[in-house]
């Protein structure tokens, strides 16, 4: 198996360059040769007309090759100068470095304070300083791994327009993201790369999102259907006045969120990453505990005093943004996982025996009907690949029947395939009438899902909006703190 | 040309059990080198320690003697490390459930009954049990290490130890000697049970064993003791409590420890400043050897046991110091922790340089 099999790949000076594929499709692998983490079996790569090997980073951004990672690597106690020095190659002067980034801000429009602590900084603004990091080495080939992942609308504006203004003065991008549309607004050309081959070379701005997504997997996209959904069942969700304390120092604590939802219904939390997110669905699983029972409702059932296996048993499962090592074990076979969060429901243990017979045969009916790529019910979750191992932990859930399913992230950092298959699976639950709460940062993926949305903000929930009458725009607004009323006392600042 | 370490794709099965055999056999290797460096018969001196006990039928005695403390302490050591709580003080619970069972013996020493000994175990795994309780409420309530309290408070009870033969519990008859009084009939068990020649410490820890392996690997708290080890955030994701698995994997690893000890005071009959064996300690090294599941725990029983006869064997017929064994348990500790890396990676020869970052 190769990762990467005789791919061409050419980028002009200037151009910003699409690198599509779905997960597994090995655009990482192609990036991590070109910036030298790897190395290519055979082949050449030719760098400004010359054939050069790159091997290592530090060659990479010697040749003016810079990369900015989909995961940050900053140190949350240190301020953003701090943070760029300690991943400079040369030693240079606080003094003169501040000045530096100062200067590569100011040429871009890159709005951060260069002395703020990393840790009282949202997602758009830790990128920012990724950004700089790179910037700061004079690149004349950037390369951006799914940059727009924990963006708002209008930090993905304000990030277009920055990599625009580099384009223009002859810098390349190199631009990997599963978000077609954006593709489609910023790119003058695509590679699109499937089981390791380039499989079509196109221009975006003659293509649609869709017919690329197809080129993508191969095959026609199927849209999740929704149907007519049978809202207007009982309340069968129902949060009064949950407030929960920061889990820690760079935590956010939840402020008297409230709301109900219906059976057959899909309720949609928007909001940029960190905004307590994490905090809402760890209250709502189970994992930390309401101050009263009579705070969180499943069925008229007050359950905000029981911990996660008794809510599951009561019909509340749940899904949190981390895969591996919050909803999985990536050291335990998928068997073993189904037996984490299901031996209640699907009485997989008997008097504290584990039936591991059961807990297969359920693995293997989920591997089954989710079109799980693995191995079998034996294979370690940790060598799925991300989007695999989702399928497999939305199966797990959906497959228990809840009567309410929330879910963080569903589909984040899963290819198109599986993203549509893991919608669909969604919608399917709520018109079997479970009700189903998706916390999400992807706004497309909300407003294509959801009935009803609701935008969390420093821990506290706006009031819902019908999907219908929302547009993305008030949704970004809401995001970095407005609020359509106006009426909120503390407005965060919204980031520039 | 150079060595590179390559990350395996899944952590391999064949190197965990692969890897504490060859440590053991590189060990005697290196022993041979430095033996002869020193002097002595380097071939002769490791024959002694490693492969006399296992020929020597006389021996088999002295080793299933050995093995059984060595055994039972290291099937509660292996439940902590399971969940990553690492219980060092396991030779201070010895002693305290050790101590915990000469007080019922001295309070029941003009009494007859087959309760006697039942009671006596019991309290030696609650003894042992309600220390290690110690670090596992302090590290529950204050956060404090289990690792720094639970191997501090082995002095704490070796002060008691000898406070208590020196001072209250001293034999009136023992002529001043810094010992408890001998154990009745009633208080000991016999050597061999019945017609299988075997001492009943090995029986309990062969039972044990068994135990152990069930809940390991069939129970639901098995399961949730591992997905503390491996993922804490997953385990409470999983509906387990974490508090609850440290109370547990300490209280057991203790109350083992205190049946260990209660055992090995049957056996000596008394409590003296000689007790404390280290038993404890090399019961660590038992657990990790097993890699900490209950059937391999019985095996590196064994192993080390034979180590232990083997020193003595050695210094006697070789003339290498007794401490020779205790170096050589060392050394497998380190050389099994240092080849755990090939579970996980995998060594290759790389033509070209290529460096390997984190991204």
């Amino acid at each position: 198996m190769l990762a990467n099999d005789r791919v061409n790949l050419k980028v002009a000076p200037g151009e910003i360059h699409a690198l599509l594929g779905e997960n597994g499709a090995g655009k990482s692998t192609l990036v991590k040769m070109i910036y030298g983490i790897l190395a290519p079996d055979s082949g050449t790569l030719l760098w400004e007309g010359r054939e050069t090997r790159i091997s290592n980073p530090r060659a990479a951004r010697k040749l003016g090759i810079g990369m900015v990672f989909q995961h940050f690597s900053l140190f949350e106690a240190m301020d953003v100068v701090e943070n760029i020095a300690l991943g400079l190659d040369t030693a240079i002067s606080r003094k003169a470095l501040d000045q530096e980034i100062r200067a590569v801000m100011n040429k871009y429009g890159l709005n951060l304070d260069p002395r703020r602590i990393i840790a009282t900084l949202s997602v758009g603004e830790r990128q920012r300083i990724e950004i700089v990091r790179a910037l700061l080495l004079n690149p004349r080939l950037l390369i951006m791994d799914e940059p727009t992942s924990v963006l708002t609308p209008q930090e993905v504006d304000d990030l277009f327009g920055t990599l625009r203004r580099l384009a223009s003065e002859g810098c390349s991008i190199l631009y990997i993201s599963h978000k077609l549309h954006e593709i489609v607004a910023l790119c003058d050309r695509a590679t699109i790369l499937r089981g390791g081959q380039v499989v079509a070379t196109c221009d975006p701005k003659l293509e649609t999102p869709r017919t690329m997504g197809e080129m993508m997997i191969g095959s026609d996209l199927s849209d999740p259907a929704r149907g007519t959904a049978q809202i207007g069942g009982n309340v069968r969700l129902s949060v009064r006045g949950l407030s929960v304390p920061k889990p820690d120092d760079f935590g956010v604590a939840l402020n008297k969120v409230n709301f109900d939802v219906r059976g057959g219904e899909i309720f949609g939390i928007a909001g940029v990453a960190g905004n307590g997110q994490n905090e809402l669905l760890d209250a709502l699983s189970g994992e930390t505990l309401a101050s009263r029972a009579d705070i969180i409702n499943v069925d008229k059932r007050a359950i905000g005093r029981l911990g996660p296996t008794a809510r599951r048993k009561y019909g509340l499962c749940a899904v949190p943004e981390e895969r591996n090592g919050h909803a999985a074990i990536g050291n335990f076979t998928l068997a073993e996982n189904a037996i984490l969060s299901a031996r209640t429901r699907l009485n997989l243990e008997r008097q504290g025996f584990i039936d591991s017979k059961a807990s297969v045969s359920f693995a293997r009916k989920i591997i089954q009907r989710f079109s799980v790529k693995a191995l079998g019910p034996q294979a370690l979750a940790g060598s799925l690949s991300g989007g695999n191992l989702q399928k497999f932990i939305m199966g797990r859930e959906i497959l228990q029947e809840p009567s309410v399913l929330v879910v963080s992230q569903p589909t984040w950092g899963v290819d198109a395939g599986s993203a549509s298959a893991i919608h669909q699976a969604i919608i399917d639950l709520a018109n079997k009438g479970s009700a189903v709460v998706v916390i999400s940062q992807d706004l497309d993926e909300l407003l294509r899902l959801c009935d009803r949305l609701s935008v969390i903000n420093l821990g506290r929930l706006s009031e819902p909006r019908t999907t219908n009458d929302v547009t993305v725009e008030e949704l970004g607004l809401m995001m970095g703190g407005h609020h359509a009323s106006g009426a909120e006392g503390d407005v965060h600042a919204p980031h520039a | 040309m150079r060595l590179m370490l390559e990350k395996r794709l899944e952590p391999s099965r064949v190197m965990l059990v692969a890897t504490p055999i060859l440590s053991v056999v590189a060990i005697m290797m290196i022993g041979i080198v430095i033996f002869d460096l020193l002097g002595y018969d380097g071939f002769d001196a490791v024959w002694q320690l490693f492969v006399t006990p296992v020929i020597d039928l006389y021996k088999w005695r002295d080793v299933a003697d050995k093995a059984a403390p060595l055994i039972l302490i290291a099937l509660g050591l292996s439940i902590g490390n399971r969940a990553k709580i690492w219980n060092i003080g396991a030779e201070g619970q010895y002693i305290v459930g050790a101590v915990a069972a000469a007080g019922i013996a001295f309070m029941t020493q003009s009494f007859t009954g087959n309760w006697i000994i039942p009671l006596m175990l019991a309290a030696g795994m609650v003894g042992g049990g309600a220390y290690a309780a110690v670090p596992a409420g302090l590290r529950i309530r204050y956060g404090v290490s289990e690792v720094l309290s639970s191997l501090m408070l082995v002095y704490v009870s070796l002060q008691l130890l000898s406070y208590l033969i020196t001072g209250p519990w001293k034999d009136p008859h023992g002529m001043n000697f810094p010992q408890t009084a001998q154990l009745t009939d009633a208080q000991t068990l016999p050597h061999e049970l019945g017609s299988t020649g075997l001492p009943p410490g090995l029986l309990i820890a062969l039972f044990a064993t068994i135990i152990f392996t069930i809940i390991v690997d069939k129970t639901v708290f098995g399961f949730s003791i591992r997905a503390i080890g491996e993922a804490p955030h997953a385990a409470r994701y999983g509906g387990f409590h974490a508090d609850g698995i440290v109370w547990l994997a300490l209280i057991i690893s203790g109350a083992m420890a205190g049946l260990a000890g209660t055992l090995e005071l049957m056996q000596l009959t008394r409590l003296n400043l000689g007790f404390p064996s280290g038993y404890g300690f090399t019961a660590i090294i038992v657990s990790l050897l097993g890699r900490s599941h209950p059937l391999g725990v019985f095996i590196a029983g064994i192993v080390l046991a034979i180590t232990y006869v083997g020193g003595q064997v050695a210094q006697t017929v070789v003339h290498v110091p007794n401490a020779t064994a205790g170096l050589f348990q060392a050394l497998i500790l380190f050389a099994i922790l240092a080849s755990d890396i090939l579970v996980r990676y995998r060594i290759r020869l790389k033509s070209s340089a290529v460096s390997e970052v984190r991204s």
